[in-house]
């Protein structure tokens, strides 16, 4: 008894001690940031595609600018509630922005911005022994249907015929498919239902969908790893991922009848040589550009047009000038997409209408 | 505590006379201190209850109880129901308690009771060290090295030899409800276990003599005096294996598949309630949706609540039968 008071009063001192401490730091803490009242913070959150850029950017930017920017890869739902409710300078989301979303942003806050960054494309990857890379020729009709189950078999007719030279197994088809709700499936379902009107009405194009496919891994590397596990499986995973990993991934047939393996470039090409709107609200699925890979979309930052910090506003609007400029080197060896031409002119637009008091901030 | 003093050195008991009026002062602020935490914890609870119930108001509003018995999970179209996330969750944690229970009694018996002396202590050790290991690593080798395995050879040999029965029927693909249980057991079995032991070693060790006095054997004097008397602290054991097992998400969001199907086959890719939350609340929008979630939430607690009151039950179903029985 004696022991179990000694160590009751032992516990109560140390919260004691715990508390005392802790009050006594809480002080100090705040004076740093008193003394440095110039500097300024950007605060962001939302899509995680584009995170490992983003960081290399911030970073990059702080060394030259001294601005620092946080951002906190929440996810693209996360971002626009986040922008939403103004807690965020800006959100960032792989997905465009719901009418309902942009509505409710606008009621608050005023006009939104969607300004492209960069763009990444699916890679669709297969497990199909003696069929390398690139090998296997996919339309995106019968890509729709396998992830319809309405092509069951490796030996389907509808896929010989479009792979003359290949010896296709009499197996059963694996779909797998991203449980988590992602930019990735939130692209994927965009181009499906773009060639597939049965797709269209049956799954419909979401960041989760009712997929009738048969497993669902948790991310990239959830995906990649059930396709690599399971003999005659098919899964679709982001281009940098499986490029990273060596995936085996298929040739898709796009919009001009070209059969596209997916890259860098074929990627970029595919906002190259396209009208694009004015809002870049757009999702570059089965892009017309022969060159181009057909499941592609761009990744964006929301900003509101009207600024309420004068000087956070004049930083955001020079952090993004940066970015879709200079910010661009940093791109490629991180194995995202380039902004092509008319894209970059279109974000520099956008970025120039942002105000301060009916003010444009910067000027050409 | 009164009843130590007398046990007490007395140059010890005087000093306790002399800072008498300090400590009844410690022990008022102690039993407010104590006091407030206590109902902290309580009033966390319940504005937690009452914030996912206003979060999951449009979900409830809508759906009622159709979304108990719903198979639908249709984020585009905005219908949603919880039927197959409630049957994979109570179908994987009983596939999980049906291989960690008697591994766990077994082990437990086993280092309480049968093991030499040196190694009861390391083995202990090494067993509850198995509950340290963070979920999502437990998850990453059931993904990469479980799982290949229980898809060629156990999988395949199931199918091709008991394959006529719907528990093993449907392609393997390694990933499923099997996978989920056998990761639920690996995690619970370090709980069960250390629960058990401690219950069996409490048991007092005139009850073991006065049995093998009576000329039982050592299997008799575990399954009649030893067992039967710390009954209550193995359901106990068994309650918090089951409890870890519903809530479990990470591990099992990696292994189970992630299919929202409703599957007689053990081989079946499902979904458990933890699993489904973890897998689309980050990306999830819209009030409907984000609600049907949070219901999902409020249907886990709840069957964690049901689950829990029942163990009440029966241990204190076990402990009233035994005092009057004796």
């Amino acid at each position: 008894m004696r022991r179990i008071n000694n160590w009751i009063s032992g516990i109560a001192m140390a919260i004691l001690t715990a508390a005392v401490v802790f009050a006594g730091c809480a002080a100090p803490s705040g004076s740093p940031a008193t003394t440095q009242a110039k500097s300024i913070n950007l605060n962001g959150a939302g899509a995680t595609f584009p995170a490992p850029l983003y960081t290399k950017w911030f970073d990059e930017y702080n060394k030259l600018t001294g601005v620092k920017v946080n951002y906190q890869p929440i996810g693209s739902g996360g971002g626009i509630s986040q922008i939403i409710e103004g807690t965020v300078d800006f959100g960032a989301t792989d997905g465009i922005m719901t009418d309902a979303e942009i509505a409710k942003a606008e009621s608050k806050n005023g006009p939104i911005l969607h300004i492209p960054t960069t763009s990444g494309s699916v890679a669709v990857i297969y497990n199909l022994s003696g069929i390398g890379s690139g090998q296997l020729k996919l339309t995106g009709d019968v890509l729709a249907n396998i992830y319809l189950k309405k092509i069951n078999k490796w030996n389907d007719p509808a896929i010989t015929a479009i792979n003359p030279g290949l010896k296709l197994p009499d197996a059963a088809i694996a779909a797998v498919f991203r449980s988590d709700g992602s930019g990735t499936t939130y692209i994927f379902t965009n181009y499906l239902c773009k060639v597939s009107p049965e797709f269209k009405s049956g799954i419909g194009n979401a960041k989760s969908v009712k997929w009738p496919g048969d497993i669902g891994g948790q991310g990239n590397a959830g995906v990649a790893g059930q396709v690599q596990q399971i003999p005659n499986s098919i899964g679709y995973v982001e281009l940098a991922y499986a490029e990273q990993n060596k995936l085996a991934w298929a040739s898709l047939k796009n919009a001009a009848g070209n059969f596209v393996e997916p890259s860098l470039t074929a990627t970029t090409k595919a906002a190259e040589g396209i009208t694009l709107p004015d809002d870049m609200k757009v999702m570059l699925t089965d892009s017309a550009n022969p060159e181009a890979y057909p499941i592609v979309g761009f990744t964006w930052i929301l900003v509101y047009v009207n600024q309420k910090d004068k000087d956070k506003g004049e930083a955001l609007a020079k952090m993004l000038w940066w970015a879709i400029h200079d910010g661009q080197k940093y791109t490629e060896p991180l194995t995202y997409a380039n902004l092509a031409g008319s894209t970059v002119t279109k974000a520099e637009n956008a970025i120039l209408s942002i105000k301060y008091q009916e003010q444009p901030i910067i000027t050409r | 505590m009164n009843q130590c003093k007398p046990d007490r050195p007395a140059a010890e008991v005087a000093g306790d006379i002399v800072s008498a009026a300090r400590a009844r002062i410690g022990d008022a602020i102690f039993t407010r201190l104590t006091l407030f935490f206590s109902i902290l914890m309580v009033t966390i609870l319940i504005a937690l209850l009452i914030v996912l119930g206003i979060d999951a108001w449009p979900a409830i509003q809508k759906f009622g109880l159709s979304f108990i018995t719903s198979v639908e999970w249709d984020p585009v179209n905005e219908v949603f129901g919880a039927l197959p996330a409630i049957y994979g969750t109570l179908l994987s944690s009983a596939i999980g308690l049906i291989i960690a229970v008697p591994i766990s009694l077994g082990s437990a018996i086993f280092l309480s009771e049968l093991a030499p002396q040196w190694m009861r202590r390391p083995c202990s050790f090494l067993i509850e060290m198995l509950a340290a290991i963070p979920s999502v690593i437990i998850g990453l080798w059931g993904l990469y090295v479980m799982v290949p395995f229980i898809r060629n050879p156990i999988e395949i040999w199931l199918g091709s030899n008991l394959g006529f029965l719907p528990l093993f029927s449907g392609p393997p693909f390694g990933v499923g409800f099997l996978s989920a249980g056998i990761i639920l057991a690996i995690m619970v079995i370090p709980i069960i276990t250390a629960v058990s032991r401690e219950a069996i070693v409490a048991v007092p060790l005139t009850q073991r003599e006065a049995m093998l006095a009576l000329g039982a054997t050592r299997w008799e004097m575990i399954a009649r005096a030893v067992l039967p008397y710390c009954r209550s602290g193995l359901v106990g054991g068994v309650v918090l294996g089951l409890g870890r097992a519903l809530g479990e998400t990470m591990a099992v969001t990696m292994v189970i598949g992630n299919a929202y199907t409703l599957s007689p086959s053990l081989f079946s890719p499902g979904a458990t309630i933890a699993s489904k939350v973890a897998s689309e609340f980050n990306e999830a929008s819209g009030d409907l949706y984000i609600g049907s979630l949070i219901e999902l939430a409020l249907v886990l607690f709840a069957i964690t609540l049901l689950v829990n009151i029942i163990a009440r039950l029966l241990v204190w179903r076990t402990v009233s039968v035994r005092s009057t029985g004796e």
